[in-house]
């Protein structure tokens, strides 16, 4: 007996302040949210309070500013992961090819994801000033000087959902690529060098080299990239909120009603978006876990 | 055997220090001795300019008043209160409130009175003799279930409309004269649209659409029936409201396309630039032009159109939290607060008027005086967009509705919404 909690014993008091703190702060913490949603704890009041069940839950899914959001949030995620994959690769495709002065062009597309995103979104609020014509500024600005005028556009203050949350995804866009460049690269540069010999060998055309060879080999990268990205945009707050102010319907999005569900003091409302965001994202990632845990398995 | 036990030990202590430090942090708040009872911490966001200014001047009053207290300063820089608030209501959530913490005056004080954290100060209107000191409607806005539960230490005006005479002057308007009407506005508005200025109405985002909607109401339907709208009195449904928004539809045709985008004082630059003719924002305007160095003679104001007679007030004032530390140093900085003294070495310094009606004119800049005249005889109407009217919940779900209507422009929707929006709390 004492022989085995040798063993086991300093593991297990090696583990035993990460799982207390894990199990608080973490857990114990989503749990004291979802009971918090459960009841009626519309003010900052302390003391008892009435349990409802479901019915916050019930009260926001008939609510068109809540479903709102969760439809921006939707096409926000599409449109940022699309974009996102699509430049990370294309610029991980133009390094892998080896281009002079590779490192700084890796640096210059590297550089966005080292800027703060409430920062870089003050900025981009600016640059994403709707005006046109003569009171161009921003973006649209630079189209007319370079007198690609017909690019000039409202951005996220007009049209529909789509054009909305597209513009709020173009800077998400421009700081994420090249991350996803990155992750690309690392996996272009891990394929061995026989293996393109081998496929050139066989006659295989550029085209089908990438295709049948090098792409099928980066799968694992690429859901990683997507589960990364997807649960990024989920939660997206600061750069929504620096971009549109606190009270935007046209870019509200979960996290900022959230917020300002909170800030007027209606906790059991707030909980409930939040777990409604827990959801959403435990949907996306508990499957990415599982897989990699089975797949470790495995090996 | 050695490598087990020592990893033991360092577990031990490790835990045993976040066991100290917990201690610690715990024992922060019962930091007691005669310094800690005489102090009075003030909860405020004005951190800097004219605000800051205005703070001093009344510290000033209360070091003189108040010679058993000191001044502790408590303030959280950010634009109109945004992280003021948040820190505030973790302050108030962990129970340890400021012992006194700056609050819009009227509705907006419900949260916390519905949460239990601030206490009524009825009883020091008597005392102090406010009672009397302040105008009696606005003690009536004041006012929530029948107790008061802060002191206002200044009074903003609302309505007012800033003009630009040089640009009006390209459609023959005279930029000193309130055009009578929100129709008889909008009949400039095409003049000058006509007479080739775009965007002729300066519009900014959020709360300025909210002030210019109050302004459209408050003019169509009158200053009993608008405030009417905020205490329940007045149907949202009603067809003058659909009228009113309905010119407000019309108002906002007039204004610059990126409206959602820009904030106020980029509003008020493209009055001063000659962009466009007019704008409407609180009086703190008066604040900025004579920071910016704008002349008096490049700039005309009045009450927004329909809405002469009338004052759309707004109040910062100060509270007595439920349990706070401190209660009479507090009380004391209280009757600083409403004090002629007080309210005159803060106000002068803010560009604010003083909400006592018994301030001497002459001791204030020019607009000052004329909004103190105005606030001594005319009508008073309470704003949502700032506090006065209604709860922050109600705001918010007023700015989202509003937001929701600068891209879509579906009246009905709106009006619905604004109902909807009062029914919250």
């Amino acid at each position: 007996m004492h022989g085995r909690i040798r063993t086991w014993g300093p593991g297990a008091l090696v583990l035993l302040p990460t799982v207390l703190l894990l199990g608080y702060f973490v857990y114990g913490l989503i749990a004291w949210t979802f009971n918090t949603s459960l009841t009626a704890r519309h003010t900052a009041r302390k003391g008892p309070v009435d349990y409802v069940g479901f019915e916050n839950y019930a009260n926001l899914f008939g609510e068109e500013r809540f479903v709102n959001s969760l439809k921006n949030l939707g096409v926000l995620t599409v449109a940022f992961i699309v974009g996102t994959l699509i430049f990370g690769l294309l610029w991980a495709l133009l390094l892998e090819k080896g281009v002079p002065g590779e490192s700084i062009f890796r640096s210059v597309f590297l550089f966005p994801m080292a800027v703060s995103m409430i920062a870089s979104g003050v900025v981009w609020s600016w640059l994403l000033n709707p005006s046109q014509g003569e009171d161009a500024r921003g973006l649209n600005r630079l189209f007319s000087i370079l007198h690609l005028n017909f690019l000039e556009n409202p951005w996220w203050t007009a049209g529909s959902r789509w054009t909305t949350m597209m513009s709020i995804a173009l800077p998400a866009v421009w700081q994420l690529s090249g991350y996803i460049m990155a992750l690309f690269l690392a996996g272009f540069r891990g394929i061995p060098a026989e293996l393109r010999e081998a496929a050139r060998v066989d006659g295989a055309s550029e085209f089908k080299l990438y295709r049948y060879v090098l792409f099928p080999q980066l799968s694992p990268i690429a859901l990683s990239a997507l589960i990364i990205l997807g649960h990024m945009s989920l939660k997206l707050f600061d750069l929504i909120y620096a971009i549109t102010g606190p009270n935007q319907f046209r870019t509200e999005v979960p996290a900022v009603y959230m917020w300002n569900t909170l800030l007027r003091s209606d906790q059991a409302k707030a909980a409930g978006i939040a777990i409604v965001l827990l959801a959403v994202v435990a949907v996306l990632v508990i499957p990415y876990v599982a897989y990699t845990v089975r797949q470790e398995a495995d090996e | 055997m050695r490598g087990g036990l020592s990893k033991t030990f360092a577990v031990l202590s490790a835990a045993g220090l976040l066991a100290v430090s917990a201690c610690g942090n715990s024992g922060d708040g019962g930091g007691s001795g005669d310094t800690a009872t005489k102090n009075v911490t003030v909860f405020t966001w004005w951190a800097d300019g004219g605000e800051k200014a205005g703070l001093d001047g009344l510290v000033s009053v209360f070091k003189t008043d108040c010679k058993d207290y000191n001044f502790v300063n408590s303030a959280v820089a950010g634009g109109a209160g945004a992280n003021a608030k948040q820190v505030l209501a973790n302050d108030l959530q962990a129970g340890k409130p400021p012992s006194t913490f700056q609050a819009h005056a009227g509705a907006e004080l419900k949260d916390y009175i519905n949460a239990g954290q601030v206490d009524d100060v009825s009883s020091l209107y008597k005392d102090f003799g406010l009672d009397t000191a302040f105008p009696k409607n606005l003690i009536d806005q004041l006012t929530v279930d029948g107790k008061i539960y802060s002191i206002p230490a200044n009074v903003h005006r609302a309505n007012v409309v800033w003009a630009n005479p040089k640009v009006l002057e390209k459609a023959s308007i005279d930029g000193t004269k309130a055009p009578a009407t929100v129709d008889a506005w909008i009949a400039d508005l095409t003049k000058l649209k006509n007479a080739g200025v775009k965007a002729p109405l300066a519009v900014s985002k959020g709360f300025a659409q909210e002030m210019l909607v109050e302004a459209v109401l408050l003019g169509e339907l009158g200053t009993d029936a608008f405030n009417g709208l905020w205490d329940g009195k007045t149907d949202w449904a009603g067809a003058n409201v659909t009228a009113a928004l309905n010119k407000y539809k019309t108002l906002l045709s007039f204004t610059n396309v990126d409206r959602e985008s820009i904030d106020w004082p980029d509003a008020l630059q493209y009055v001063n630039k000659g962009q466009a003719g007019y704008t409407l924002m609180g009086d703190w305007v008066a604040a900025q032009q004579l920071a910016d160095g704008v002349k008096e003679a490049d700039y005309t104001y009045w009450p927004s159109p329909g809405t002469a007679g009338t004052f759309q007030f707004l109040a910062d004032s100060f509270t007595l939290p439920t349990n706070g530390q401190n209660p009479e140093g507090t009380k004391c900085w209280l009757k600083t607060v409403g004090s002629a003294e007080g309210q005159k070495a803060f106000n002068t310094k803010k560009g604010s008027i003083p909400a006592r009606s018994d301030a001497v004119a002459a001791d204030y800049p020019k607009y000052q005086q004329a909004a103190m005249a105005d606030w001594k005889k005319d009508k008073i109407a309470g704003s949502c967009a700032h506090g006065s009217a209604c709860s922050a919940g109600q705001n918010n779900d007023i700015l989202s509705a509003l937001s929701q209507f600068s891209g879509a422009q579906d009246v009905a929707k709106l009006q619905t919404a604004l109902g909807t929006a009062l029914k919250t709390s």
